[in-house]
């Protein structure tokens, strides 16, 4: 125990440590606001492609010389337009126009890395994160956007509820669905780029859907979901950067495999009917 | 005239096909409207329109907002819409939806939202079940919850979309008994949607038969006596869907 205590005083020591709680807590709460409409209404795999999405427009931005976040962030909310529109318009099933726009993104981005060389191992701390290079400008972008995000969720809190359970009826009480629909990704977008500095690309998804599915098992309500699946969620981050730190683990990969530890938890609970 | 909802000329198309053809009708305050038809006669289609979820493509669709005042028609889908078992929401959370459009930004469910959810929760005596998950009642249950949602907001009109297909007998008798009540003692108006034009001439007080165009739309005595219906129907069919006759109403057949 003592042991740990000293772990943990020490890690506070480094200012890296420190970002990363800031930052990983605030993106944690964020991804799991938003987890809850994702999921529920299917929308899950919106997350991972806009992650892949994300991995080229880092590119983009390492080619450029460019802030990461300040490309990726409308590059990104215009890639989750496009799925939108490809949903609406084009008579494509929402997952298959996931799989469209993910995928050639991520080819984009293995071509710009391999024409502009040179840059791949920055890339590869894009891929699942890397806590120790988050720099200060990083920090200030993420924690504005994030409390932006969390109240704006908070805001339109009802609406999005409403439409989430039943979006006819929304439209018919005279709710703006397809307003909250575009709102929905442009939120799921800005979380999502903030988090790739954390967990990278290839995890930031499961940041979302982990955290929701989990309390899922358990709650009742819907703000009981929210509620549970932001404690769950920051509780991953804090642990997942101590250990990672102690053990010398990658950060992103030790909160996603706690997350996994927590649902298989919460899962054991509910089918033994613990509570 | 208190004509809650007038209907002109209205005709409504899906892409180039044209599904509902020059409609004509008023819906005057206490109404209770069985809306009929085959499968595919625009029933649906109609509905939507009433909602505003699909535009006219023709005629006009007018609600007399000085009897409906700012509220909107009262809404009530098929079934729970979320087969989503998991769906994580309370019966409270469910029926605050009804009153969200009502509200300004930000759109908070207050301390007196939260007592007329429950007065409209006892009303359809379903109190206790306040902070039940959604998914774990049973059909009739989830029926009453939607109906408290779309009462909840005090519509003066409600419109009912094949609300008991999915529900047992007894449950659809008392589900029917709930709404004559309402449109008896609350003079809510009532438009319901039923392909069930059999069953339901025993609770509805006038019938509106669509075929892709109006084919009858008026009281059942007046459908009763109609020979032009007993062309379009046929004597048996015609007497059987206006129920005059089952329980002594009306012992004789005027031909």
């Amino acid at each position: 125990m003592e042991n740990v205590i000293s772990l943990i005083i020490e890690s506070l020591k480094y200012d890296f440590i420190l970002k990363a709680l800031l930052v990983g807590t605030l993106i944690s709460i964020c991804c799991s606001f938003l987890g809850i409409f994702l999921v529920l209404k299917k929308h899950s795999m919106i997350g991972d492609g806009l992650a892949h999405v994300s991995f080229a427009t880092v590119a983009i931005a390492l080619l450029l010389s460019a802030s990461p976040l300040l490309v990726s962030i409308p590059l990104v909310i215009l890639a989750s337009f496009l799925i939108l529109k490809l949903n609406e318009k084009a008579d494509l099933h929402g997952d298959a126009a996931i799989g469209l726009v993910s995928s050639f993104a991520v080819a984009a981005g293995v071509l710009i890395s391999s024409v502009a060389k040179g840059f791949n191992v920055d890339l590869f701390s894009y891929l699942f994160g890397s806590i120790l290079v988050i720099g200060d400008m990083d920090v200030i972008l993420s924690v504005i956007l994030s409390v932006v995000v969390i109240i704006v969720i908070v805001f339109f809190y009802n609406d999005l509820f409403a439409v989430t359970y039943d979006e006819e009826f929304s439209r018919v009480i005279g709710l703006r669905t397809r307003t909250m629909n575009y709102l929905i990704s442009v939120l799921t977008s800005i979380t999502i780029v903030l988090g790739i500095r954390v967990v990278g690309t290839m995890l930031i998804s499961s940041m979302i859907i982990f955290p929701t599915v989990t309390a899922l098992q358990l709650s009742k309500g819907f703000k009981s979901t929210i509620l549970i699946s932001s404690l769950v969620s920051v509780t991953c981050v804090l642990i997942g950067v101590f250990v990672s730190f102690g053990f010398n683990l990658p950060t992103g990969a030790t909160i996603v495999g706690l997350n996994a530890v927590c649902f298989a938890v919460f899962f054991t609970i509910k089918k033994l009917n613990l509570i | 005239m208190n004509n809650i909802l007038k209907v002109e000329n209205l005709s409504m198309q899906y892409g180039k096909t044209e599904v509902l053809t020059d409609i004509n009708f008023d819906v005057q305050e206490g109404d209770y409207i069985g809306v009929v038809g085959p499968n595919g006669s625009g029933k649906t289609t109609l509905m939507k329109g009433l909602l505003g979820l699909l535009p006219p493509s023709s005629g006009r669709i007018d609600y007399n907002k000085s009897i409906l005042g700012s509220s909107f028609p009262g809404y009530l889908p098929q079934k729970a819409v979320s087969n989503d078992k998991l769906f994580p929401a309370k019966v409270k959370e469910i029926v605050s939806m009804g009153l969200l459009a009502s509200k300004r930004y930000p759109r908070f469910i207050s301390s007196g939202d939260s007592e007329r959810i429950m007065a409209v929760l006892e009303k359809l005596k379903i109190s206790e079940l306040k902070d039940r998950k959604i998914g774990n009642l049973s059909g009739g249950q989830q029926q009453r919850v939607l109906l408290a949602r779309a009462l909840v907001s005090n519509p003066k009109m409600l419109i009912l979309d094949e609300p008991t297909s999915a529900l047992d007998p007894q449950i659809r008798e008392e589900f029917y008994e709930i709404i004559k009540t309402l449109n008896d003692e609350d003079n809510v108006t009532v438009l319901l949607v039923s392909h069930d034009v059999g069953s339901i001439g025993k609770y509805t007080k006038k019938m509106l038969y669509l075929d892709k165009r109006m084919v009858f739309f008026g009281s059942y005595d007046e459908f009763c006596k109609s020979k032009d219906m007993t062309e379009y129907f046929g004597f048996f069919a015609q007497h059987h869907f206006c129920w005059r006759h089952a329980d002594g109403k009306c012992d004789f057949i005027d031909n």
